[in-house]
């Protein structure tokens, strides 16, 4: 069974999850690397599909040799560059491999990424991808062709709870939750009444949805500025951008803005989890751990 | 001939006013009188995670985004309740056969609401 559904299903425990680094050559040594450091920490790891419209090794090589250094992968597909056959492939490539954790996401557009002239492919969406998942854990291709024995996912998929229009993404949480979706992993969000809202809307109409908010480690307001500039569907109001910019010891500021935005999120309904992006890359990884009360796993 | 000349019909009276793309299985009733095939993503159940802070699209950054405007209409506008109730249901996987064929002629046969022999919902839609 993935640990993943152990945790969220058969105990009360914090989950926490992180993205691994794309891969981009340096071979297995680099994931040895980022193998040690994500280790201790987190349950599951997102092996990505191509994030932000940028080609790196692909999501089910990635995943495998994550699994391979002791990381049990939560392989994320997109909708973006694959065809229904091709996202039909990667999940019987996953369960190939053993590997039970499966995202379900739409991709960031291609003019998100370093070739913006790509073709955008979008056969299927992504409640429709998370429902074929659904329909392979019974025992069956889309065509209905048989598959025998049956793979077992534990199905995710992605929201942002803090895009327009805010009262649907509670209607499509449940939507997800229907076609078969177990947790959500949530999109950055700087703006805690819009997750306390979204985390109450969807713990109303699909209380077993588990939700997992994004946390993001950084070292002063730059970043900050750069996902409210140019990432569409992350907006972060400008109060909390000078918070950060007008401290003295900006990096200690970001610090403390961080801790405060994960407790918050930690109290509300339907929260079993963080999932931690650390654009730091210093130490303040396991302090953050350890101040949020967690031990390193062994 | 009707074959032929419904799609023309279809396109000529849908396309000024929901810039139809002729996908052949209309779903404008359940989706606010709001086309998803004019979603550059062509999401069918719902907007992406790219919706900018002014309700604008991730892709087009002037236009609106397709499925803020469907949730509003389906919000304000004087609808029957059963469009209305349909918002929600799992849309199957676009036909890619229909494309360009009269969506009316696929309702009138039920073409439109064959799918993949696997297909299966949990929320009671088809
Ligand atoms: S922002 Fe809206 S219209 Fe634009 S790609 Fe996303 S869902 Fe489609």
């Amino acid at each position: 069974m993935s640990l993943m559904r152990e945790k969220l299903e058969n105990t009360n425990e914090v989950v926490f999850t992180a993205e691994f680094p794309s891969l981009d050559g340096g071979g297995m040594a680099k994931v040895v690397k980022n193998a040690a450091r994500l280790a201790p920490w987190f349950v599951g790891v997102n092996a990505t599909d191509n994030p932000a419209a940028h080609a790196h090794a692909s999501n089910t090589a990635s995943a495998i040799a994550m699994k391979m250094h002791g990381i049990e992968p939560i392989m994320q597909i997109v909708c973006r560059d694959k065809n229904r056959l091709a996202i039909q492939a990667d999940m019987m490539g996953a369960a190939l491999h053993g590997i039970e954790n499966i995202s379900l996401l739409t991709g960031d557009d291609v003019t998100a990424g370093d070739e913006p002239e790509t073709r955008r492919v979008f056969d299927i969406d992504s409640t429709q991808a998370i429902n074929i998942a659904r329909i392979i854990t019974t025992g069956k291709y889309l065509s209905g062709r048989k598959i025998d024995p049956a793979p077992d996912f534990y199905i995710s998929a992605v929201e942002n709870p803090s895009a327009p229009p805010f009262d649907y993404r509670i209607e499509r949480a449940l939507k997800k939750y229907r076609a078969g979706a177990k947790y959500l992993q949530l999109q950055i969000c700087y703006h805690p009444e819009r997750l306390e809202k979204f985390c109450a809307g969807v713990a109303k109409i699909a209380p077993d949805l588990k939700l997992i908010p994004t946390i993001v480690l950084v070292k002063n307001a730059k970043p900050m500025s750069f996902m409210h500039d140019k990432v569409p569907g992350i907006d972060i109001p400008q109060d909390t951008i000078k918070r950060v910019s007008s401290a003295s010891d900006q990096a200690e500021e970001a610090y403390k803005l961080t801790v405060e935005l994960a407790k918050h999120a930690m109290t509300l309904p339907s929260v079993r989890g963080l999932h931690v992006t650390d654009f730091r890359h210093d130490d303040s990884l396991d302090r953050f751990m350890y101040d949020l009360g967690q031990k390193p796993r062994n | 001939m009707l074959k032929k000349l419904l799609p023309f019909v279809e396109h000529v009276i849908k396309k000024p006013v929901w810039d139809c793309r002729m996908c052949g299985q209309c779903v404008l009733h359940s989706t606010g009188m709001t086309c998803p095939m004019t979603c550059p993503k062509t999401l069918r159940n719902g907007p992406c995670g790219g919706v900018r802070e002014n309700g604008n699209c991730e892709v087009i950054p002037d236009m609106q985004c397709v499925w803020l405007k469907a949730y509003d209409r389906k919000v304000f506008l004087p609808l029957p309740t059963v469009w209305k109730d349909h918002f929600n249901e799992l849309r199957p996987p676009v036909d890619m056969r229909l494309q360009g064929s009269s969506s009316w002629i696929n309702l009138v046969t039920k073409r439109d609401q064959q799918t993949p022999a696997g297909w299966s919902t949990t929320d009671g839609a088809h």
